[in-house]
């Protein structure tokens, strides 16, 4: 046991580090780049003395090292600065919609992981034959799409062709939890397609690769039935690698998530970064994309955490 | 050889798409900006797929729109390339410190989606076509860096580069004249990985609005700019959605084909 607590505490460290050196990237790294805070809010016309005093009043004349030091313990108290664009605090904007996201990002896990492991176990049964055809074929052909692309045929097809779903994706307050699942219908379809793909190919990959042991083999001249053995013999030894992938596939689902909210004009996290990217309001931008590659980058951890863990070789070592 | 159908569609395919992209101006029916009609006209045979909300003809700006996207995903491809294998091999012919700290460089750009460096970037840079190109290509790069280093570490460990060594040729030689050669099949075939994924990215920045900017325009663009008009049954955003559709199907056809020949080597597809 003290060996996968020695291998656990290194990937969370590791992950920690991580997670520090893009912060300095995202901050000190941008900072580095051409492009002028001050000017950006006065604009082109604005008068020297004008920009010395928005600068003195931004703080932005301390030396980078400060001014980091100041967003990051800024950042780990909840504090994330006021917006160039409305002056207002960040924090509270994003509180507001990341509830959204996460709402929006979790549906679409519960429904896309069961339904990428039974496709999976499906297309490993049948392998080579047209139950597995077929799922590769149309996985194959999602997993070539952008997710806006996906987005609007969805649309098309189930609020044109056969108008059952409202296209834009409207959230409010005060909601019942049934409503706000219907609002959020057409997204979570779209989103489900974008990383079901992935997911069941390698269920799939990883069952048949565990079909290819003696002990299957084994199961087969007993007699036992091709269901059988995929459930209780090749699957409960594939776990591990169909962990990584799934969560693996959840943090893809953070990609995911800000294109698709644009589609729906969803008013959540994602939305909310993209329309400060066009207004070219830093703070925000910096704010949005750190939480979202912590996301990414603590469900890569995790993902590395739960395969140690579900790895029998490593729990008991010889 | 024989080639199996689908990747003979996918070529075939490709192929057209390539060729309309370089002779647009000679097959386009009409200018790309202006408006050549009333808005919103049905398709006929003067505008096969119709027109857009100011009257343009949306066959013609499919084929400049694929122009620029073809262009863009080529360009930043290259430049992927020309980083990720230049330093890809350089990491494993030096090894040592050299090859530690520009494979930690690599994990750390890799640690976040690619997407969301590039919205974090490109909110602060100039939004013009070559900053859009050096991004796309700076970002790609890193995955080309990992299939180069790790097909030159391969490599080196060989008898003729052992030989080259001996015989006091500089470094210059053994990444172009030793293991350039050796490594280019598996390169070509994630070439075609690599540019789908940057038709794909150009066409993701530019629908959100930080790509290619109006009055250019390339298929993501063409999207934005028609996109909020299908629910009321204008289908102008679906065509160059399709033709971003079957451009990614035809090249990952071909691209599936070549990995399944060439060896075990797999691209991916990223975040």
């Amino acid at each position: 046991m003290t060996q996968v607590l020695k291998l656990l505490v290194q990937r969370i460290a590791l992950g920690l580090l991580l997670l520090f050196l893009v912060s300095v990237v995202i901050f000190l790294g941008i900072e580095a780049l051409p492009g002028d805070t001050a000017q950006a809010i006065l604009g082109q016309s604005a008068t020297p003395v004008a920009l010395a005093n928005l600068r003195e009043a931004l703080g932005l004349n301390l030396p980078p090292l400060t001014r980091y030091g100041n967003w990051l313990w800024g950042l780990l108290h909840g504090d994330l600065g006021n917006s160039l664009t409305n002056g207002r605090p960040i924090g509270p904007s994003i509180a507001r919609r990341l509830g959204n996201t996460l709402f929006l990002a979790s549906a679409a896990a519960m429904i896309a992981v069961p339904l990428a492991l039974i496709l999976g176990i499906i297309a490993a049964r049948f392998a080579g034959r047209w139950p597995d055809k077929i799922i590769s074929a149309v996985t194959l052909t999602t997993v070539s799409l952008p997710e806006f692309v996906a987005g609007y045929f969805v649309i098309y097809i189930l609020t044109q062709l056969f108008p059952v779903f409202q296209p834009v994706s409207m959230v409010l307050p005060g909601m019942g939890f049934w409503a706000k699942l219907q609002a959020v219908a057409l997204p979570v379809i779209v989103l489900v397609l974008v990383v079901l793909a992935h997911m069941m190919r390698m269920t799939r990959a990883a069952i048949l690769n565990v079909m290819e042991s003696a002990y299957i083999e084994t199961a087969e001249l007993k007699g036992l039935s091709p269901m059988r053995i995929i459930w209780r013999h090749a699957f409960p030894n594939a776990i591990a690698p169909i962990v990584q992938v799934v969560v693996l596939n959840l943090a893809y689902l953070v990609v995911g998530v800000v294109v698709v909210e644009v589609v729906f004009s969803y008013n959540a996290l994602g939305q909310y970064l993209i329309d400060h990217v066009t207004k070219r309001d830093l703070p925000v931008v910096q704010a949005v994309g750190m939480i979202f590659a912590t996301a990414y980058i603590s469900l890569n951890i995790l993902a590395d955490v739960l395969a140690i863990l579900a790895n029998p070789r490593l729990r008991h070592p010889k | 050889m024989r080639i199996p159908l689908s990747a003979l569609i996918g070529i075939v395919i490709t192929v057209a798409f390539v060729l309309a992209a370089i002779f647009a101006p000679l097959i386009a029916p009409f200018p790309m900006e202006a408006p050549v009609g009333d808005a919103w006209e049905p398709s006929s045979a003067i505008h096969w797929f119709g027109t857009d909300r100011v009257g343009r003809d949306i066959l013609s700006r499919l084929i400049y729109g694929g122009r620029i996207t073809i262009f863009v995903a080529a360009a930043a491809s290259v430049i992927a390339f020309t980083l990720g294998a230049f330093f890809g091999f350089m990491a494993a012919v030096r090894g040592g410190w050299i090859d530690q700290g520009l494979s930690r460089i690599v994990d750390l750009m890799m640690s976040i989606p690619s997407l969301i460096v590039a919205l974090v970037v490109l909110s602060v840079l100039p939004l013009s076509l070559t900053v859009l190109i050096v991004v796309m290509g700076v970002l790609d790069s890193t995955r080309v860096f990992r299939l180069s280093r790790a097909v030159a570490m391969d490599i080196v460990v060989m008898d003729y580069v052992e030989a080259a060594k001996l015989r006091g040729e500089g470094q210059g030689w053994i990444i172009f004249r030793e293991i350039l050669p050796n490594a280019l099949s598996p390169l070509v075939a994630e070439f075609g990985l690599r540019f789908i994924f940057a038709v794909l990215f150009v066409s993701t920045l530019s629908f959100l609005g930080v790509g290619v900017q109006p009055p250019q325009a390339d298929w993501g663009g063409m999207v934005r700019d028609s996109k909020d008009f299908l629910v009321y049954g204008k289908t102008a955003a679906l065509v160059p959605a399709v033709a971003i559709a079957v451009l990614a199907i035809s090249v990952n056809l071909v691209a599936d084909w070549i990995l399944a020949r060439t060896s075990s080597l797999k691209g991916g597809r990223s975040g």
